[in-house]
């Protein structure tokens, strides 16, 4: 098939304009918390390990004991649709050398939040006050997007429920209503895990840090930038990595992603381009199809055959 | 037994006195119904054991009347059985015991008129302490005093007085003579009477500190101490044994005795897998010990508990039978940071490849023949049907399908 340069021209001046039309500079914006935002910091290098809070959190939520793994014990092997707080254990590996360190896993509660991004029917929202990370039944399809979306694979599926749940932590908001803190904070008897205002959280993180330095790991705040920032915060003296938080760069928060699927589809402008784009190539080709079947039809004499 | 016939509306002070009781012992005695009872009583709801003292030595010694029925009186030994010297008196010289069969010098006739004249001179007051379980089977007669079955003497006793203390399992709810087909027809007090206050203090035998914590509850508030649905008190019969167990480190270690006698068993630990009733047993014995020793426990001597105050276990499942967990807590181990997915095993891999392989393979001789029957129909294109009439025993060659493969 050949195609003519002014074919070529104007096949790109449709899709061009409407690139042009859509690709206009925006001004990149990060995402902020709410400026109420609760949060909480834990400190691996205080907890020792006494699942206090492992217990506590089931019981204020009204959480039945996974028993699975072990007959005898509320025992999860992970977050799970029984567990929604989990005490779990960095042990280095032979011929390792450094320190042991617990760590608690439990919804970071993003500031822009990938579950919430991923939710097709924004069954998961972030509280514009507090920036609580909720779970809404009725809106729930229980596509599970949240789970595949979550980079710290927090929220779980009720798999043995007929009606199931997603199942995460939610910062005990009925507590927080009540004007309580949330219970793994509140039982927490070396403080390990404290509770309070984002901000003051960040600031008592980064007072530890100036107080004692080279104490924490690369002398940083887990949670402060990482994925466009979460309210749950840690510190710890070993690489964050190994207790199991992703490494995420700044920049990689859904928002980003999703302003840019905003620009793609704004006015639907750059879908009819590309549309247009195609079309304009199609109906080159059948130009070039006719044309080549009516010689063939003067040739042989043969019906016309799509 | 102390018996002052003349002295019997005397305060627990002034009998102390009387019998030479230092009150240093009676300061022990206050100080372990405070361990007894760390809530519940009001009697104990005090600072320190000074003040529980200062409020018992005022409280008039209640009279009390003490019927066997079915037992096997170990619930009276282990209100003797006290370690200390002076205790088993101490407890003796805190409630008037009017009327006791073990413990009481005279018998026969004497004993009977003992017992109606302390029934007529404390009617509505005395509290009756009840000790084994009552036989209703055939008319009562496998248990009879003074000639009466055991049914007639309960009514007759109960019906007079202030409030009725069940002590034991058998007083409680039948016990060990109910066990199985129950020949007895054996019952507990609180099955048999209406209309008085009764209280059951279930163990085989009970603590009893209990039985003293409730009595003096009673003559002091003249009401009974919080209930449970079983009629136990709330103060001795609120915590599970496992909740508070010694031995506690080891189950949630996991370190179990797996047979009697072994290593583990040898080691103190943990008794479940050997059927402790422990998880299931709501009892305070794993805090107070008996006679005042510490370790005096089924427990604490390695033998598993039988669940001895719960209606339902004690003389009914299996003494050896793993008891239910209620309350889990988590385990002394942890979960690693990597858990869930595991490695796929070598062969589930070879199975996937050889599925997949044999599909892509299946798919590829596939398009081949389609290909070859392709080039086949247009080597050999079908004839004008009307000028091809194959005969029957012809095959049909019309496709020409076959001929790469």
């Amino acid at each position: 098939m050949s195609l003519t340069r002014r074919q070529l021209l104007k096949i790109g001046v449709v899709g061009g304009t409407s690139a042009a039309l859509t690709g206009t500079a925006f001004a990149e914006e990060e995402p902020a918390a709410p400026h109420d935002a609760v949060g909480m910091l834990y400190d691996a290098t205080l907890c020792i390990g006494c699942k206090s809070c492992v217990v506590a959190c089931a019981n204020a939520n009204g959480l039945s004991a996974d028993t699975r793994v072990d007959p005898l014990h509320q025992a999860p092997a992970d977050l799970n649709s029984f567990t929604k707080n989990i005490i779990k254990l960095y042990t280095p590996a032979a011929g390792e050398s450094g320190p042991y360190s617990f760590v608690k896993r439990q919804c970071m509660h993003c500031v822009d939040p990938f579950c919430a991004a991923a939710c097709p029917f924004h069954a998961l929202s972030k509280d514009p006050t507090t920036g609580v990370v909720s779970w809404t039944a009725d809106k729930c399809i229980g596509c599970r997007y949240c789970q595949l979306a979550c980079p710290f694979e927090t929220p779980k599926f009720d798999w043995d429920a007929f009606n199931a749940k997603i199942i995460k932590c939610e910062f005990c908001k009925e507590r927080l209503e009540k004007g309580q803190e949330p219970a793994c904070t509140f039982v927490c008897p070396k403080k390990a895990v404290i509770f309070g205002r984002r901000d003051l959280m960040l600031r008592e993180a980064r007072r530890r840090i100036k107080e004692s330095p080279g104490k924490y790991f690369e002398d940083r705040v887990y949670g402060e930038k990482e994925g466009g920032g979460t309210q749950v915060l840690y510190l710890s003296a070993v690489d964050f990595n190994k207790l199991g938080l992703p490494k995420l760069s700044p920049d990689e928060h859904p928002s980003r992603w999703l302003r840019w699927q905003e620009r793609i589809m704004k006015g639907f402008i750059l879908p009819i381009g590309v549309y247009g784009v195609i079309v304009g190539f199609l109906k080159q080709n059948f130009r070039e199809h006719d044309k080549e079947m009516n010689e063939e039809h003067k040739k042989t004499g043969l019906l016309p055959q799509i | 037994m102390v018996r002052n016939d003349e002295n019997t509306t005397s305060t627990i002070g002034e009998q102390l006195r009387r019998a030479g009781i230092p009150r240093r012992d009676f300061l022990k005695f206050c100080t372990e119904l405070m361990i007894v009872a760390p809530i519940g009583l009001s009697i104990t709801k005090k600072a320190w054991a000074g003040e529980v003292a200062a409020d018992l030595l005022k409280a008039q010694r209640p009279p009390v009347i003490w019927l066997h029925f079915q037992d096997c009186t170990g619930c009276t030994e282990t209100l003797l059985r006290t370690s200390r010297p002076g205790v088993a008196d101490l407890i003796l010289n805190i409630i008037d015991l009017e009327y006791h069969e073990t413990l009481m010098p005279g018998s026969g006739k004497q004993a009977e008129e003992q017992l109606q004249s302390a029934m007529t001179k404390y009617a509505g007051k005395y509290v009756l302490v009840c000790e084994g379980s009552i036989p209703t089977k055939e008319a009562g007669i496998y248990f009879k005093l003074a000639g009466k079955p055991g049914t007639e003497l309960l009514e007759d006793v109960a019906s007079k007085a202030g409030a009725i203390i069940a002590i034991g399992s058998c007083a409680s709810w039948g016990g060990l003579p109910s066990a199985g087909d129950n020949p007895t027809g054996a019952n507990g007090v609180s099955d048999l009477i209406k209309g008085v206050p009764i209280v059951n203090l279930p163990g085989c035998p009970p603590n009893p500190y209990n039985l003293l914590g409730t009595v003096l509850e009673f003559v002091r508030t003249g009401a009974l101490p919080e209930l449970d649905s079983n009629l136990r008190p709330k103060f001795a019969y609120d915590r599970l044994i496992h909740e508070q167990c010694p031995r506690r480190a080891h189950f949630d270690n996991g370190r179990f005795a797996q047979v009697f006698g072994d290593d583990g068993h040898r080691h103190g630990w943990c008794l479940y897998k050997l059927g402790c009733k422990g998880p299931d047993t709501h009892a305070g014995c794993s805090t107070r010990h008996f006679n005042e020793m510490p370790d005096v426990w089924p427990i604490g001597i390695g033998a598993p508990c039988v669940g001895c105050t719960e209606k339902e276990i004690a003389f009914k499942v299996p003494m050896f039978q793993q008891a239910s967990v209620h309350n889990f807590t988590p385990p002394a181990t942890y979960p690693p940071i990597e858990t869930g997915a595991g490695h796929p095993a070598h062969i589930a891999t070879g199975l996937a490849g050889l599925i997949v392989g044999s599909a892509i393979g299946a798919a590829w001789t596939a398009a081949q023949r389609f290909q070859s029957s392709q080039e086949g129909a247009e080597a050999n294109p079908p004839e004008p049907p009307k000028e091809m009439l194959p005969a029957d025993d012809d095959p049909p060659q019309s496709n020409g399908r076959g001929q790469g493969a």
